[in-house]
């Protein structure tokens, strides 16, 4: 356990010291390159800059700085918007997090009806839900974006195509970040029933007389809950990074789109800021669902 | 006789198969000849056909600018073909390298390789991509370069799991006895005997690469205008659907769809036939 | 009878039927035992008892369980029998729970999913159940996850488990195998003693001879799906008629028998092997070559029957 929250620090660490060392792997002096491009700069900003960065200190005395600013909330200062990164973050988050969750619960009760559904009914109904999720995959969801704005935003006019703030707004975005992952977890769900359907305490069940629809609840289902609450829970957790595509698609302001006009406008504050928001989040969420195994499986209770 | 529904085993497919390999030689060979298969140049403007319908000048019709789709279609399969191409050679490079050398010396080699590994598997998505280009400048040559590093970690990977596998065998060791130094037995004899089922990888890898890289020329990280990258292309007609006009983002959308798929159908394919572990 | 088991042919698109003609029956209070190599079908009959048929497989002839026929009944009918008639204890407890399910749970499953009893009934009569099998701490054990058990405490739970529903008939297929055998003689004790109390009938399925013979009131003899000798156990032990039965016996080492161990030549049949006559003939010390055209049918010996032609000359 103890051993488990030292390899996640440690994996923070490494991930945000790359994050803050990238800037100094960019070609030229990193003021500039903090500083946000080479025009109108005059030696106050960049002596500006280079105070706010600390750019005179040792190499890991930056990195030891930044990390502890970062902790405690002071993200530095948007070269492009002039506000304090964490402001800019809090303002953007619950549009990117209401989308995240609109989303997750979408693909997690159609993945699993789809995956149950294939695995439960077999023939066509399982090469139908196969077939479906193999060219699902197959489509990066910025296609998938522009299909479902053109179709349903304009052709039949059912959903507004810009903006956000209402469920409503946020339906073609979250059927598109959804819809990926519901691929992947519909074929989880399938894969994990078939081999629980295989083993022999299911059979044991059904010599024992219980309904088919009990052994498929208590017994395949149940056994097959492990990786398919994994699988959500990984799928879940690299959804913030799927906000940038979808976000930019549907031109939604949050902090996918921050991220994409942050590069854009080479404002590398914002641009860190996000990049180690999501990677944390990334990293706990993963962590967390590690976690949660115990409860699913009462073998794994043992180890830990 | 039980009421159990059973699954049938996955009937093999060689009929999409073939129409896969068909639609990719297609695909392939008119954007080769694209010059002799279309009368337009990819960047010719003409606001006289802006956004035209489809019509037997303009076969799949034209953008806001009035360049004709179906030709920017064909040269753009050049850049949305070779980018992919690229940057499998530069991540299969490091990570064939790496995954081998991984498995051979075992110790710390492998224990640093799996570090390096792990800190990368920490970001999500293309994440780690996003963090290059932003540091680096967005452009193409950007974009398939850390491509290329964001997907050596897992060809690595699994070059590491085929290695320690074929590292088993007694002819390795055999080569071991007759005094073969370690660079000479891993260049001549373990890779080669690898090669096919990392070959079969990298097809599956490829759709995912096309995708990856388009996704990044729809954010602007990529491909740059006048470019005809199909990514690009989503990006640039994107403006278009609010008049009504489908077409500049549809075409190119579903280019990378199909071809996607095609791959896809063909990697699993091989897959099976070489029991490639997939993605 | 309790289980009549007529003519019973299975066939799984092998070469091959997975069982040909295959008869036996089990009365009320009487263990019968049915002994075979893996691969001979021994298995398959105790799951076509329950209509737990392979893959594909046709069925032909009559399984009877209280005179009604198994492999002809309606699926409500099937349910009842599976729940309340007829249970199976398995080779493998470990394999034969579910991992994520309590012991409890396991217990009441069938009487409260199935049988419709309410859930504090079914849990006393689990723990009751437990008890009888010798489990210490009842109340302890339905709260514990199997994998918190060892295998022969397991084996006791699945008994108990055959017992909710008060069946008339117990399938045991290889139920001690997969046990250490200061387990195994526990568990064998365990079942007879259950067996006798209640007076169920017992198919008991092993591939161990001797142990067939000391246990069961009778013997049946299985070799590629056919039954080539059904005896009284005391009888066949003494006085094998098939040769396969006693190249079985002669396979055995036994403390204070001087004769050499004599392992029967060749292998197990599989299913992609065919046979024109009688299929044990190519690893038959007797085998002539009429045995390669002879169909193999019961013919009768003392106290039973016995499928070879040497029997009849």
């Amino acid at each position: 356990m103890i051993r488990k929250l030292a390899g996640v620090l440690a994996t923070l660490l490494v991930t945000s010291f790359v994050i803050f060392g990238a800037s100094y792997a960019a070609p030229g002096d990193p003021v500039t390159f903090l500083a946000g491009g080479k025009e109108n700069l005059t030696p106050e900003y960049l002596a500006a800059v280079r105070a706010q960065y600390h750019l005179d200190d040792p190499f890991l005395v930056q990195f030891g700085r930044w990390l502890g600013d970062a902790v405690t909330g002071d993200l530095g200062r948007s070269t492009q918007y002039n506000d304090q990164v964490g402001d800019l973050l809090a303002a953007r988050l619950p549009s990117t997090l209401g989308l995240v969750a609109y989303a997750a619960v979408l693909f997690v009760v159609f993945g699993i009806a789809l995956g149950v559904l294939a695995a439960v009914r077999g023939g066509r109904t399982d090469a139908a839900v196969v077939a479906g999720t193999t060219f699902a995959t197959s489509v990066p969801p910025f296609v998938v974006a522009t299909v479902l704005i053109s179709l349903f935003g304009v052709r039949l006019g059912w959903f507004p195509v810009m903006g956000g703030g209402s469920l409503w707004h946020l339906t073609l975005p979250a059927v598109t970040l959804a819809l990926g992952a519901l691929a992947i977890i519909s074929r989880v769900t399938r894969q994990a029933m078939v081999e629980q359907r295989e083993l022999d305490h299911v059979t044991v069940a059904r010599a024992s007389g219980l309904a088919e629809r009990l052994i498929v609840v208590r017994h395949v289902f149940r056994g097959a809950l492990g990786p398919i609450v994994t699988m959500c829970g990984l799928v879940t957790a690299g959804m913030l990074a799927g906000t940038v595509t979808v976000e930019t698609a549907f031109g939604l302001s949050g902090i996918g789109s921050l991220l994409v006009n942050a590069i854009n406008t080479h404002d590398f504050p914002v641009t860190q800021a996000v990049l180690l928001l999501m990677v944390t989040a990334y990293i706990l969420v993963t962590t967390l669902v590690e976690l949660v195994q115990p409860l699913i499986d009462p073998r794994a209770r043992r180890s830990t | 006789m039980t009421a159990v529904a059973t699954l049938s085993p996955r009937p093999a497919r060689p009929l999409g198969y073939l129409l896969a390999a068909a639609f990719l030689a297609l695909v392939v060979v008119a954007a080769v000849c694209a010059p002799l298969v279309t009368p337009f140049e990819p960047d010719a403007v003409d606001f006289a056909a802006s956004l035209a319908p489809v019509s037997p000048e303009h076969l799949l019709g034209a953008d806001q600018s009035g360049r004709d789709l179906f030709t920017r279609i064909l040269y753009g399969a050049r850049t949305s073909l070779v980018g992919p191409l690229l940057l499998l050679a530069i991540a299969s490079a490091l990570g064939v390298a790496l995954g081998t050398l991984a498995a051979w010396h075992r110790g710390w080699v492998d224990a640093v390789v799996s570090r390096v590994t792990d800190v990368m598997y920490a970001f999500p998505g293309l994440l780690f991509v996003v963090l290059i280009v932003a540091v680096f400048g967005n452009g193409m040559t950007t974009a398939v370069i850390a491509l290329g590093l964001a997907y050596a970690p897992t060809i690595a990977k699994y070059t590491r799991s085929v290695a320690l596998a074929e590292c088993g065998k007694p002819y390795i060791d055999s080569y071991r006895v007759q005094g073969m130094g370690g660079l000479a037995i891993c260049v001549r004899h373990l890779v080669p005997n690898m090669a096919r089922s990392i070959v079969g990888y990298l097809v599956v890898l490829f759709g995912e690469g096309l995708m990856s890289l388009a996704t990044l020329s729809f954010l602007g990280f990529g491909a740059q205008p006048p470019s005809s990258d199909w990514g690009l292309m989503v990006k640039e007609g994107q403006p278009a659907i609010v008049q009504g006009a489908f077409l500049p983002v549809l075409v190119p959308g579903a280019a990378i769809a199909l071809v996607v798929v095609s791959f896809n159908v063909i990697g699993v394919r091989l897959a099976d036939r070489m029991g490639v572990r997939g993605t | 009878m309790l289980l009549s088991v007529e003519d019973l042919t299975i066939e799984a698109g092998g070469r091959r039927p997975i069982l040909r003609e295959v008869s036996l029956s089990v009365g009320k209070g009487e263990v019968v035992g049915l002994v075979g190599e893996s691969g001979s079908g021994k298995s398959t009959i105790a799951r076509a008892v329950l209509r737990l048929l392979p893959q594909g497989a046709t069925a032909s002839g009559r399984v009877l369980v209280s005179g009604v026929d198994v492999l002809s009944m309606s699926p409500a009918a099937l349910r009842d029998l599976r729940a309340s008639q007829v249970s199976m204890i398995y080779q493998d407890p470990r394999s034969s729970l579910n991992p994520v399910r309590r012991i409890g749970d396991f217990l009441t499953e069938r009487m409260v999913h199935t049988l419709g009893r309410p859930k504090a009934e079914a849990r006393a009569r689990a723990l009751e159940l437990l008890a009888a099998v010798g489990m210490r701490d009842p109340e302890l054990c339905v709260r514990q996850y199997p994998h918190e058990l060892s295998g022969g405490m397991l084996q006791r739970v699945v008994i108990a488990a055959a017992l909710a529903a008060d069946p008339a008939l117990l399938l045991a297929d290889e139920a001690t195998s997969a046990l250490d055998v200061t387990t195994q003689a526990e568990t064998l004790a365990l079942l007879r003693r259950i067996q006798a109390e209640r007076e169920l009938g017992m198919l008991f399925i092993t591939h161990d001879l001797h142990l067939a013979a000391a246990y069961c009131d009778r013997v049946h003899v299985l070799y590629a799906g056919t039954v080539v000798e059904s005896r009284p156990a005391k009888e066949l032990f003494a006085d094998p008629r098939h040769p396969y039965t006693a190249g079985l016996l002669a396979c055995t080492p036994e403390l204070g028998d001087p004769r050499p161990i004599r392992p029967i030549p060749g292998r197990p049949p599989s299913l992609d092997d065919a046979f024109t006559g009688c299929p044990f003939a190519p690893r038959c010390p007797h085998a002539s070559a009429e045995c390669d055209t002879w169909q193999p049918h019961p013919l009768t010996v003392a106290g039973g029957s016995a499928a070879c032609r040497l029997v009849e000359a």
